[in-house]
């Protein structure tokens, strides 16, 4: 166990490098730069002065040395700051001379994404795992029928489309909700009880309908996973023992079937982390989708490589987490049987 | 056998009305300019935003366009999109799935390191800046999403091929003498195809859904050219006055989605040996 | 489901879906804050009162300011909320006539290559600090120090001297006599030496949190959500009525728009559609905002890229100039709301020459230029010359209109035998991989109605390099020369007449063809008073701080602390 640990540990810096590699890269290939934002189309802003940002940021020399220079930074866990916002830095905050604290862009974002990510994933869980036990138990009848209907719509609607939708029937339409942003304008002036319903209203929209479009992959995997453990022996033999069928389906198969959740949980790390773009963009929350897509069109370079390099490294570690934890739980792993 | 398959799947009423909804969607995409009552650019300044009508059944966008023709234009476009993307990550995930599976060793830890660091990297991020940096443009948006989504298959077939390599007709044809190439594409290949076929069904709904998204932000199917996404975009502005501009984009996709997933699950099901009981 | 709406839109498949969702009412409302918000329906906005203080305004942008150090910063964000928090030493007034912020006069020597301003006296910081020329002084050698990296820097690198010879007194020496020098002064904000001494202008966490001399201050930055200003306790030029300026970040328009209809919004820049189509036809919006309308800030333009062939043609040009239906394009992508324009100058401004008038649609005289520069019909019906088809590519970004102006010229321009295609192309793409390396035929892009004439970066030969504005690379040797005559003219006559004669030359050239100025369109709720309606020429927030909103009218639940 210890020894599968540590070797999961070391493939991870071939792997961060490989990533690294990735992102600098994607980063590089238009010529695009920071000195081209709107900003600066501006007949005021002389082209020496643009040459000068270049230069600043190493953006003439060459790809190499420029990935080198990061790099070199990068161990330092320094990532350095946004050419767009002020100088602010990108992954934690650093304290001036005057004993300013500035916070890094990662260390704002990421918080709230995660929040937001994570009471996403409880929803769809506390949804996908009834649905899905129901339909493997109802296979192929109506129930089964309905539920995989139900949950295809959910992730056929544009996300964007739905979620205009809901904020005009649930924000304007009916004054239920908030519309957009985290927080009510009077927030600090509130008690906490009303502070904290206030921030639970504002994240009903953003967190429920993101969970209900990724509703459908779970269910389907909690339902197949079901299908095949009450296919097996120990099953068969459980129900011949005259066992109830709520003991057989609850304690003995439901802990099987859900073994392989912790792999899927893993695999939406990505998602978690990096957030929803659109979402973000939507309702108005600085998020990390929100971060990302900004520093695209401004082509400001140490946030994109940022926050892709410190995403893809929180994924690993997530997955490398998601691993262990499978090997714990799964006795055969923990034995060494080697796994794909 | 995928005869059968499709036979089987489409036993199913759920999958056939995936099957029917996605053929009466090519159809009317490769019809579009029989059926089209308008040049889908042909433009009219005295005809902004009319609600639906029997003169233009879906109405008109703001600039008086007719949106029934651009839906059926823009369809085309969409369609296209996800099906080219879909065969491009197929391909490469065929390719280097079948290398991993079928030679193991250190081809097989370069590729699945190469899938783990893929599968890593938030993807559409990865599509986002790639599509900005390149500029977007149909062609570019259906490479990218090509390139960032090929892992999945890439896991399928190597683990298609690692299975059926150690079966009898294999191992037998490996004695025998077979050439790699011919063994991986008259033995292997096509006993693994089904599968790969399903998982495509699946990609192309997630690829038509993607485009929208993208459009939404800005880095989709570029205007004047038509597709459901950058429709929808446009009318997202006027959702709740001028509702034809997003209803039906919003519908088209929400369907044509529906109906790959419908059929691809289908497909699932029936290849599942479960299945046969019931 | 408290709707308004017309006939034409009241029985709709998507009401009825909202009708049936609400009927069937699956989330009940429970326990939150928001539920027990009634809408303020029964208040009548239509009352006036007379100007009160308090209150606060809530508008919302679409993006954060980086920085409000504007000369750092750069981009219009920071500009709209900086302008409230920093002053200059002169500014516009609402006639556009330069007049006096913190400077309470200014002098011009006779040699006219010294500027001496002498500002108003006891001025203070918003942190009670005296603000005095020193402070001036301090901005100038910040703006032009090489370290601070300026866009705008090198209106200011021209001043060969500055001093501060008492504290009141600030004087500039240009090595040249330069014309547009207080169109300069009038965009500088002023900052603070004694908070921004000794600190590196480009990371002070001074842009974060900066104390400036107008009429408000920054009270709260909620890093992506919102930013909320406070009246300056010590302002001397007088004190704003409205209480709290909040502005709200909100990326999607469509959100934006959706938070005014559920007045959560004040005001918001709205496009022709909902100015002249949506609102007017939704009772329950029309009741509640007023609409406002000025003549922008900028035009379209369609741009040749001049080095391509057939473009370095005159007649070519001038052909496409009659070929296109500007009135059309009004009418079609601003719904009427936008005017014909026939030099880069506001109409109405003394620099707008009157006499030029508009190349007309006139396909025949078209058809006749293209002739004479030697393009014959081919079988298919486009022109043709030397056996080469008459085909191009119009490029723009992203932005609804240029979108829509570019689909009605390709039609014009194919009645007459040119064979256009479009593309649209997000902002950086389109400067770094077209505009920056000239790889372009024909562009639709916009350029500023500027308030001072010198267009110098944007005509001048000299000005073609990769990255500087002449991309089109319009070179006509009598325009260079007016051009710089027109930065060293003071005498407003005489600059006047120069001009009226580059602008002819230029309508003459036709190195770009002018589309529209296109209206600015603003809705701002009705509780907000004392809007002057028309607007002003210098648009509508150049005397914001006189707005106030009348007690009754205020929303309850956002009181200013």
């Amino acid at each position: 166990m210890l020894k599968y640990s540590i070797k999961r540990v070391l493939w991870m810096i071939p792997m961060l490098i490989g990533i690294s590699l990735i992102s600098f890269f994607i980063m590089h290939l238009a010529p695009g730069d920071i000195t081209n934002n709107e900003a600066a189309f501006n007949p005021k802003a002389s082209e020496e002065s643009r040459q000068k940002l270049r230069e600043l940021y190493n953006l003439d020399k060459p790809i190499i040395v420029q990935y080198g220079l990061w790099l070199k930074r990068m161990v330092q866990f320094d990532f350095g700051n946004s050419f767009a916002t002020h100088q602010k830095p990108v992954f934690l905050g650093t304290t001036d001379t005057d004993g300013n604290y500035t916070k890094g862009m990662i260390e704002e974002a990421l918080p709230i994404t995660l929040m937001i990510n994570l009471l996403g994933l409880a929803i769809t869980l506390t949804l996908a795992i009834p649905l899905g036990i129901l339909a493997a138990r109802k296979y192929q009848r109506w129930q089964d029928k309905s539920i995989t209907l139900f949950n295809f719509i959910g992730f056929s609607i544009p996300g964007f489309w739905l979620s205009l939708l809901l904020m005009y029937w649930l924000g304007v339409a009916n004054n239920w909700l908030p519309i957009s942003g985290l927080h009510s304008l009077n927030y600090e002036n509130l008690s906490t009880w009303d502070q904290l319903k206030d921030s639970i209203s504002h994240l009903i929209m953003p967190v429920i309908i993101p969970s209900v479009t990724g509703l459908a992959g779970i269910t389907l995997f909690v339902k197949n996973g079901m299908l095949d453990v009450l296919n097996q022996d120990y099953i068969t033999t459980a129900r011949a023992k005259g066992l109830g069928e709520h003991t057989v389906v609850y304690t003995h198969a439901l802990r099987n079937a859900l073994l392989p959740l912790i792999t899927i949980i893993g695999l939406s790390i990505p998602g978690l982390i990096g957030g929803s773009v659109i979402a973000e963009t939507i309702f108005a929350i600085p998020g990390m989708g929100k971060l990302f897509y900004d520093a695209v069109l401004m082509r400001d370079f140490p946030v994109v490589m940022g926050v892709l390099t410190i995403g893809s490294a929180l994924t690993l570690l997530g997955n490398l987490l998601a691993d262990i934890a499978y090997a714990l739980a799964d006795p055969r792993v923990r034995r060494g049987v080697a796994r794909g | 056998m995928q005869k059968n398959i499709l036979v089987k799947a489409l036993s199913n009423p759920l999958a056939l009305a995936g099957f029917i909804i996605i053929m009466v969607m090519f159809l009317l995409a490769m019809l579009a300019p029989w059926i089209a009552p308008y040049d889908p650019d042909a433009f009219d300044v005295k005809a902004i935003l009319l609600s639906p009508s029997w003169q233009h059944w879906m109405g008109t966008d703001g600039l008086g366009r007719d949106v029934f023709s651009r839906m059926l234009f823009g369809g085309r476009i969409s369609l296209l999109v996800g099906l080219v993307a879909v065969g491009i990550s197929t391909a490469i995930g065929i390719v280097l799935g079948a290398l991993a599976g079928y030679y193991r060793g250190w081809v097989d830890t370069v590729i699945m390191r190469l899938v783990d660091i893929m599968l890593s990297i938030p993807s559409f991020f990865l599509i986002l800046a790639v599509i900005a940096f390149l500029t977007p443009s149909i062609i570019n948006i259906m490479i990218v999403i090509g390139l960032t989504s090929w892992m999945g298959v890439t896991r399928l077939v190597r683990a298609e091929f690692l299975s059926l390599s150690n079966r009898e007709f294999v191992l037998a044809s490996r004695t025998l003498g077979a050439k790699d190439m011919r063994l991986i594409f008259i033995h292997l290949l096509p006993n693994s195809l089904t599968p790969i076929i399903v998982s495509a069904v699946l990609g192309v709904a997630g690829a038509v859904l993607l485009e929208s998204g993208l459009s939404f932000l800005g880095l989709g199917v570029q205007a004047p050219q038509a597709s459901w996404g950058n429709i929808l975009t446009d009318g997202k502005e006027y959702i709740q006055f001028a509702w034809w501009l997003s209803l039906y984009p919003g519908m088209a996709i929400l369907l044509t989605v529906l109906g790959y997933n419908l059929l691809g699950e289908g497909l699932r099901d029936a290849l599942d040996p479960r299945s046969q009981s019931s | 489901m408290n709707i308004n709406t017309p006939a034409s839109i009241a029985n709709t498949p998507l009401i009825d879906i909202f009708k049936f969702i609400t009927t069937l009412s699956i989330l009940s409302c429970f326990t939150f804050a928001s539920c027990s918000q009634q809408p303020e329906a029964s208040i009548d906005y239509n009352k006036s009162y007379p100007s009160q203080d308090g209150g606060t305004m809530i508008s919302a942008m679409t993006g954060e300011p980086s920085g409000l150090i504007f000369m750092v910063a750069g981009e219009s964000a920071s500009a709209a909320i900086a302008s409230n928090i920093f002053n200059s030493l002169l500014k516009y007034n609402g006639n556009l006539d330069i007049e006096g912020d913190l400077a309470e006069s200014w002098q011009i020597s006779d040699d006219q290559k010294t500027i001496t301003f002498k500002l108003k006296p006891n001025l203070l910081w918003a942190d009670g600090k005296p603000l005095t020329s020193a402070d001036v002084l301090f901005t100038w050698k910040t703006v032009t120090d090489e370290n601070t990296r300026s866009p705008y820097a090198s209106d200011y690198q021209l001043v060969s001297n500055a001093e501060a010879t008492d504290a009141l007194t600030f004087k500039v020496t240009y090595g040249q006599v330069y014309a547009p020098a207080l169109d300069s002064w009038a965009s500088l904000h002023i900052l603070p030496k004694h908070l921004l001494a000794g600190q590196d202008i480009r990371t002070t966490s001074f842009a974060r949190k900066p104390v400036g001399s107008n009429y408000y201050q920054l009270s709260q930055w909620n890093h992506g959500e919102n930013l909320k200003l406070t009246r300056n306790p010590n302002s001397v030029l007088g004190q704003a009525a409205i209480d709290q300026l909040v502005t709200r970040i909100i990326p999607d328009n469509s959100a934006q728009f959706l938070e005014l209809m559920a007045d959560n919004i004040d005001s918001m820049g709205l496009d022709p559609i909902k100015y002249s189509r949506i609102i007017p036809a939704r009772p329950e919006l029309k009741k509640n905002l007023n609409l406002y309308k000025e003549l922008g800030n900028s035009y379209t333009y369609l741009g040749f890229n001049l080095k391509h062939k057939p473009f370095d043609d005159i007649r070519v040009r001038k052909a496409i100039n009659y070929a296109i239906d500007k009135q059309e394009i009004i009418d079609g992508v601003y719904l009427g709301l936008g005017i014909n324009i026939s030099s880069p100058y506001k109409p109405g401004t003394r620099w707008s020459n009157p006499t030029l008038k508009p190349y007309s649609y006139d396909p025949e005289k078209s058809r006749a230029l293209l002739k004479e520069a030697g393009f014959t019909k081919n079988a298919n019906g486009i022109l043709e010359r030397d056996g080469k088809p008459f085909a191009f590519e119009i490029i723009t970004n992203q932005n609804k209109e240029r979108e829509k102006s570019a689909v009605i010229i390709q039609r014009r321009l194919k009645e007459i035998g040119i064979d256009v295609k479009i593309r649209a192309i997000e902002w950086a793409s389109f400067i770094s991989r077209f505009i920056n390396t000239g790889d372009f035929d024909v562009v639709i892009l916009g350029w500023g109605l500027g308030l001072d004439p010198d267009q110098y970066n944007i005509w001048h030969s000299s000005q073609q390099a990769p990255g500087q504005f002449n991309f089109i690379g319009y070179n006509n040797p009598t325009v260079d020369k007016l051009l710089e005559q027109g930065r060293s003219e003071l005498n407003p006559d005489k600059r006047q007449e120069i001009y009226h004669t580059f602008t002819e030359q230029l309508l003459a050239d036709s190195p770009i063809v002018y589309l529209s100025a296109g209206y600015g369109l603003t809705a701002i709720h009705k509780r907000i008073e004392g809007i002057v309606n028309p607007i002003p020429p210098a648009g509508i927030g150049y005397d914001s701080h006189k707005w106030y909103i009348p007690k009754p009218y205020r929303r309850n639940q956002i009181s200013a602390n």
